[in-house]
This record gives C-alpha cells, sequence and structure tokens, in this order.
C-alpha cells in the first residue's frame, strides 16, 4: 500500500519536473525567436509570405462564423432586450459583445484551429523530413529563417482577423436585427456609436487579440519545432496545439478581461 | 607531394547517456579523396558523420575539419565552417514548399549578394550537371525519388563545397538511378575539386567510385583500405558485410531466448 502510494506521488512528481522543464524550454525558444528575429524584420518578403497562409488563408472561415456568431447574437439579444421594451439598444449588444469578447476569443480559437494547427504541422514535418536539419548544414538558422517569420506573422493577423470577425458580426446583426426583425436603423447604429469607446472597448479588444495571436503562435511553433520526428509525433503536437492553445486563450481572456473592465 | 588531410579525427567517443555509439575512433581524409563510411544499420556510421558536420559534438576526442577543430566552434564558428560544406540527405529533405528551382537557389540567395540573373544562370547550370535542368519549375512532390536526390544534389553543390558529405545517397533507388548518383558523387568530386565522405551500406556502388574504405561495427572502427584491400579482407565480419553473406558473425536475427522454451515446449516434452 505504502509502495504504490510512493510511486505514484513520484510519477507526479516527475510529471511536473517534466512540466516545468517544458515550460522552461518553450520559454527559451521564445527568447531565441525574439532574438533572431531581425533576419525577417529585414527582409519583410519573409513575413509577407507567411501572411499569406496564416492571416489570408483564415480569413474565409473568420468571415462567414463572424457573420453567424453576429446574426445569432442579434436574435437572442432582440428576444431579451423586447421584453424590457429595449430592443433600440440592440446595436449596442450586438456590438460590445462582439468588440470586448467574442470577437477576440472567437477568432483566436479558430485561428488556433486553422492557422495554429497548420504551423505545428508543417514545422514538424519539415523536422520529420529532415528539412530543418538540411537548412542548419547550409548555415542558416532553422529558427531565424523558419519560425520567426510565422511568429511576427502570427501576431500581426491575430488582431486583423479579430477587427473582420467583429466587423463582419456587426453586419450579421444587422441584417437580423434591422433588415429581417425591424429594428430602426438609426437607433441601431446611432446607440452603438454613442456607447461603444475607442479606448475602453476598441483597443482593449485589439490588446486581448494581440496577446492572444502571442500565445497561439508561440505554442503552434514550439510544438511543431519540438515535435518528435514521426507520423505519430507531429499528430499529437498538432493536437496539442489546439487544446494548448484554445485553454490558454480562454485562460487568458479572463485575466484580461478581470484586469480590463474591473471598474464597468 | 602527400595532400593536406582536409579531416582528421581523432580519438573520438560518442554516447547517448550511458550507450555508447562511437569509440576511440580515428580516421583521416585527405583532400580531393571520395571516402566510403560502411558498416551495417546501427554502427554509428551517421552519427560519425554528424559529429564532422558539426550537428553533434563528440564526448571525447577531436573531430578537425580544414585545420579547425569543430569541438569548440560557436553557432557562428559552425555556420562559417558549413558554408563551405555540402550535405546530401538519405531522401533528399528537399524543401517541399520551395520549386527544384528555388530549392537549388536557397543558399545562393541566402548566402550571397548576387543578382537574380545571375542565380539564375547558376541554378541551371548546377540543374543541368545532373540532367535536371528541363525540370526546374516543378515542385519537389511531382519527382520521382532518384530525381529528388539529383536536386538535392545539385542544392548541395550549389556554393561549390570543399567537402561534401552523403548519408545514404542510394538508399531506395532504382538501380539507373542509383548508377547516375554513384556517378555524379565521382564526377563532381573530381571536376569540383571536392572531398567526399559518402555513409552508405551499398558495397557495389561504392567500391566503384571511392578512393578508400573505412568499415565501422559496434561503433568500433573495424578496417580500413582501399577498395580492392576490402573485397579481399580476412576478417570475416567485413567479408560478410562486403559479400552480404547470410551465415556469419553477424546475426541477422535481434538478441533472444530459446523459442521453444519460450513456447514453453520444453517442459510439455520433458513431461
Amino acid at each position: 500500500m505504502l509502495h504504490r502510494l510512493s510511486s505514484s506521488v513520484s510519477a507526479l512528481g516527475a510529471q511536473v519536473i517534466d512540466m516545468v522543464l517544458r515550460l522552461g524550454y518553450a520559454t527559451r525558444f521564445m527568447l531565441l525567436t525574439l532574438r533572431q528575429s531581425t533576419t525577417c524584420l529585414m527582409r519583410p518578403s519573409l513575413i509577407v509570405r507567411e501572411l499569406y497562409y496564416t492571416g489570408t488563408l483564415s480569413m474565409v472561415i473568420i468571415l462567414v462564423s463572424g457573420l453567424f456568431v453576429g446574426m445569432v447574437l442579434a436574435l437572442q439579444g432582440y428576444q431579451t432586450l423586447v421584453t424590457y421594451g429595449s430592443e433600440s439598444v440592440l446595436g449596442v449588444l450586438v456590438a460590445l459583445s462582439l468588440v470586448r469578447e467574442l470577437g477576440p476569443v472567437i477568432a483566436a480559437l479558430l485561428f488556433a484551429s486553422r492557422a495554429g494547427s497548420a504551423m505545428t504541422a508543417e514545422i514538424g514535418l519539415m523536422k520529420a523530413t529532415e528539412q530543418l536539419a538540411a537548412m542548419e548544414m547550409m548555415a542558416v538558422d532553422p529558427i531565424a529563417r523558419v519560425v520567426a517569420p510565422r511568429f511576427w506573422a502570427g501576431l500581426l493577423s491575430m488582431p486583423l482577423l479579430a477587427a473582420l470577425f467583429s466587423a463582419m458580426g456587426i453586419f450579421g446583426g444587422y441584417i437580423v436585427g434591422v433588415v429581417l426583425i425591424g429594428v430602426d436603423e438609426g437607433s441601431f447604429w446611432s446607440q452603438m456609436q454613442s456607447a461603444v469607446d475607442v479606448r475602453e472597448d476598441i483597443l482593449n479588444g485589439v490588446i486581448k487579440s494581440v496577446v492572444f495571436g502571442i500565445a497561439i503562435t508561440w505554442i503552434a511553433l514550439f510544438e511543431g519545432y519540438d515535435a518528435p520526428p514521426t507520423a505519430e509525433g507531429v499528430s499529437g503536437a498538432t493536437t496539442r496545439t489546439v487544446v494548448t492553445s484554445s485553454l490558454a486563450v480562454l485562460g487568458l481572456d479572463f485575466i484580461l478581461t478581470s484586469f480590463m473592465f474591473r471598474g464597468v | 607531394m602527400a595532400s593536406k588531410n582536409l579531416i582528421e579525427i581523432k580519438d573520438v567517443s560518442f554516447s547517448y547517456g550511458k550507450r555508447l555509439i562511437l569509440s576511440g575512433i580515428n580516421m583521416t581524409i585527405a583532400q580531393g579523396q571520395v571516402v566510403a563510411l560502411m558498416g551495417i544499420s546501427g554502427s554509428g556510421k551517421t552519427t560519425l558523420l554528424r559529429l564532422i558536420g558539426g550537428v553533434m559534438r563528440p564526448t571525447s576526442g577531436e573531430v578537425w575539419v580544414n585545420g579547425v577543430c569543430t569541438n569548440d566552434l560557436d553557432q557562428a564558428g559552425l555556420y562559417q565552417l558549413r558554408r563551405q560544406m555540402g550535405m546530401l540527405f538519405q531522401f533528399g529533405a528537399l524543401f517541399t514548399d520551395l520549386s527544384v528551382f528555388d530549392n537549388v537557389a536557397f543558399q545562393l540567395r541566402e548566402h550571397t549578394q548576387l543578382p537574380e540573373a545571375m542565380i539564375r544562370d547558376l541554378v541551371m547550370m548546377k540543374l543541368h550537371a545532373v540532367g535536371l535542368r528541363g525540370a526546374h519549375q516543378l515542385m519537389p512532390a511531382a519527382l520521382s525519388g532518384g530525381m529528388a536526390r539529383r536536386v538535392a544534389l545539385a542544392r548541395a553543390i550549389a556554393l561549390d563545397p570543399m567537402l561534401m558529405l552523403y548519408d545514404e545517397p542510394f538508399t531506395g533507388l532504382d538501380p539507373i538511378s542509383l548508377g547516375a548518383i554513384a556517378q555524379l558523387v565521382r564526377q563532381f568530386n573530381d571536376t569540383l575539386g571536392t572531398t567526399s565522405l559518402l555513409v552508405t551500406h551499398d558495397v557495389a556502388e561504392a567500391l566503384d567510385v571511392v578512393d578508400d574504405v573505412y568499415y565501422l561495427a559496434d561503433g568500433k572502427m573495424l578496417a580500413h583500405g582501399s577498395p580492392q584491400a576490402m573485397r579481399a579482407h580476412t576478417n570475416p565480419v567485413v567479408r560478410q558485410f562486403v559479400y552480404g553473406e547470410i551465415d556469419g558473425p553477424v546475426a541477422a536475427q535481434y538478441p533472444v531466448g530459446d523459442f521453444a522454451t519460450a513456447l514453453k515446449l520444453r517442459k510439455q516434452c520433458a513431461a
């Protein structure tokens, strides 16, 4: 009995040590990426190419999801607001929900599943097929040439995608609320304009999406670079990217929200 | 006058944790030679190649490449040395997101300030040398195994390296591609004035094109000599390898206990 308890505690301890080591390794990887970023910052074409893969190719899923989320928000919001005769603030409800919360968070979750998983799989496969080793042998640092451009592209794409998501969501809310249900168009836009604050709401949303972009891209790149060079290893790393970055986004969202909107 | 040694390996040992991979290896490769490093799978050939390329550091001993001891080089020093090396990986390791042309142009764009027109001419010359000038627009996914290996060879020689490292260059190739790669290895070595080290276990092709052979077994250097000497070697391990004999000191089966005992047949027979 005592022996089983001791082995369970030791297994748990080993897992904790492994986790701390991995976190340290990931932090070192991040610092190395930042240090090696000069190459891609001097050659913006490397970042532009990755912006296409991470940002442009994620646009369809972001725009379509944003439209539907905005439409659902307007439907649900109207059902509640009409009870209190406050349907004129439907625009405010849709806009604030999207700009403060749903835009950055849902866009980040979608970004993690589309672009994050693709980054992990690509880098993991490059490692498995010795492309990263070949680059090293050609005296080209893979962190500077492969990892850093993807990191900056992810960091730049995320706020833009979140903004597009929110804009599309507001448009979806307008279609359902104003065009289909018949809420007054003037009050929909004017209430929204007066209630949404650039600094309190939009800037905080942008800050959130930048933080999410850093977290997702960091996790995705590290998982790909650290993936065992086998089919199973790459698939496991891709799954870990989606799971870890989704949890990180939700956890970070709570922390950021508690700091940003304390007084509201 | 004897030519200078481009590679000198002095009493090198290497281990992964407690597992000893290489032990007391000594080896010299003279400039301009094509040398084969042979041995069965798991004998430590690729590890030795990686030590020469500076990918790994020896546990003890020294690795000298072109008069530079690689043991204590930092990343900048290693990269400086690697600019003078080319490496052909087992399956080519072509960058799958770049075309054949861009793969060969990769090092030229990364390490030189040459104008694009000159890069184009150089790339076409390298591709022509491996017989694939017409394939410059293709993506790696559209190439056969032999073609991919030849593109990788063109990429490896893009900067006219002083040392070429080949990691199992003949693996998985059809006889025609295999012969073509073997001839290209020799031809590039002679025309570019390179020195080449081939890690391989394709005996027939390698012995036809190399000047010197080292044979590794269980992490130790078991034999060294010319291709003719290796063919006439009296050591049973070397003979078994060179002539591909099934019976010999090297067992094909992984060490295991008696099968009849494992199936509990002995006990039943005794009963």
